[in-house]
């Protein structure tokens, strides 16, 4: 029998977990798409030898499990003189990982503006930094922006993980509650389904994020 | 305390790096066939069937896999079904892989013309004939190089089973970190490792994309 009502005193570990989980992958979100920008712009514009940089860090990272890359980070840095707490350590981790894959997805976005987009904008007297930020990012960011907000949701349901190295997040919380009241299946049950509600949220919230954003290029 | 040398760690982790594959491999083979079935019922045009594939995807794409994978080991034997850290594994691993292919040959079959369809309706095919001769065939050429690509997912998604306690690739690398104190190197060792599984896949499936486009 499943026993649902012995979770609800254990509400507050669920929704302190759930807090945890939200503010990670807002900050990551921020912070990965700030570094897949940088990193996708060098990839398309810079020289050779960032080229090669760049790519090297997102094959790299695109190519090992990010719980690897988590563990690494937090059980190998410290061995080089690196001290990093869990949540430090898992926001570098999901940022860089982020970072890797929006990189790809801005690239594209970038390599679809056409070559006279940049010509006509260096014609009008804009410099390479005014040609960026006004006439190829947006119309990219507007192209890309389903596939890039679907990584940010992939991005939050694999956050999951970081409960390995015991940040608080909804993960830990539901294995706490099942090793108290050993639900297991219940506990495990009713977090899965918060990540959904989560997900759904995210995509919602992204998709009226969206329309605001890039609202006045439909609106003629 | 038994001391590890260079050697050990490196011949203990290529002995684990077989279950990866080995897990990869069930994975994927069981996630293309639930994928099959689940992409034959949105094919029907039955609404009640493409409905409940939907909800799958949406859960299975919605939520962690790792919680996936905790439902299936533990919760599953507080059910009272003992199931095995191998099955809950694999079993949590094909609802993932399905889930995405599933979304992904979508994806492919979409691309292709819907005159294809009336056409060959015209032509006096069946169903089962138009599926056979005309729309399998363009499909599985544009949907070889997105499965390929996401077989990299797979393997990389075995990681997770080492939390669940199966002993693969991460499993193994956190064991022998607990016995020689060499994160560092270990799990440089352990990623890269992945990387030369995972890596020949991403350009296969790099090389197959452009194969495909350019022949269009």
């Amino acid at each position: 029998m499943l026993y649902f009502s012995d979770l609800l005193q254990y509400s507050d570990v669920f929704l302190s977990g759930l807090k945890t989980t939200v503010e990670l992958t807002v900050l990551t979100t921020i912070l990965g798409v700030i570094l897949g920008t940088v990193c996708a712009t060098v990839r398309q514009y810079g020289n050779r030898a960032s080229q090669r940089i760049v790519s090297v860090y997102v094959e790299l990272i695109r190519n090992t499990p990010f719980i690897v890359q988590l563990f690494f980070i937090f059980f190998g840095l410290p061995a080089i003189g690196v001290m990093l707490t869990p949540w430090q350590a898992s926001m570098i981790a999901l940022t860089i990982n982020l970072g890797a894959y929006s990189t790809e997805i801005i690239r594209a976005g970038l390599a679809s503006i056409s070559k006279g987009q940049m010509e006509a904008a260096k014609v009008l007297g804009l410099n390479f930094r005014q040609t960026l930020t006004r006439v190829i990012f947006i119309p990219a960011f507007e192209k890309i922006y389903p596939a890039l907000t679907s990584q940010c949701i992939i991005v939050m349901l694999g956050s999951a993980v970081i409960s390995q190295i015991s940040v608080q997040d909804l993960t830990y919380a539901a294995n706490l509650v099942q090793s108290r009241n050993f639900r297991a299946f219940e506990s495990y049950l009713v977090t899965a389904l918060l990540y959904l509600g989560l997900s759904i949220l995210l995509r919602f919230a992204f998709n009226a994020l969206g329309k605001r954003l890039f609202a006045y290029r439909t609106s003629h | 305390m038994i001391e590890f040398s260079n050697y050990d760690i490196l011949r203990n982790l290529m002995f684990a790096t077989q279950w990866t594959i080995l897990l990869s491999l069930a994975a994927f083979i069981g996630g293309t066939t639930v994928a099959l079935a689940l992409t034959a019922m949105r094919l029907t045009r039955n609404p009640i069937l493409q409905r409940i594939v939907k909800i799958y995807v949406e859960l299975f794409q919605g939520t962690p896999l790792l919680m996936q994978m905790f439902l299936c080991f533990f919760g599953l034997s507080m059910l009272g079904y003992e199931i095995s850290a191998w099955s809950a594994a694999i079993l949590s691993l094909t609802f993932f892989t399905s889930a995405f292919l599933v979304e992904i040959w979508r994806g492919c079959i979409d691309t292709l013309p819907k005159g294809q369809w009336e056409a060959s309706r015209c032509l006096g095919l069946s169903f089962l004939q138009t599926l056979r001769f005309i729309i399998l065939p363009q499909a599985i050429r544009v949907a070889t190089a997105p499965t390929v690509g996401f077989s990299v997912q797979v393997i990389k998604g075995t990681a997770l089973a080492s939390v669940i306690g199966f002993v693969e690739l991460t499993k193994v690398g956190t064991m022998l970190n607990n016995a020689t104190f060499e994160p560092f190197k270990i799990f440089t060792l352990v990623a890269l490792i992945y990387f030369v599984l995972c890596y020949p896949l991403s350009l296969y499936s790099k090389h197959l994309e452009k194969k495909f486009n350019v022949s269009r």
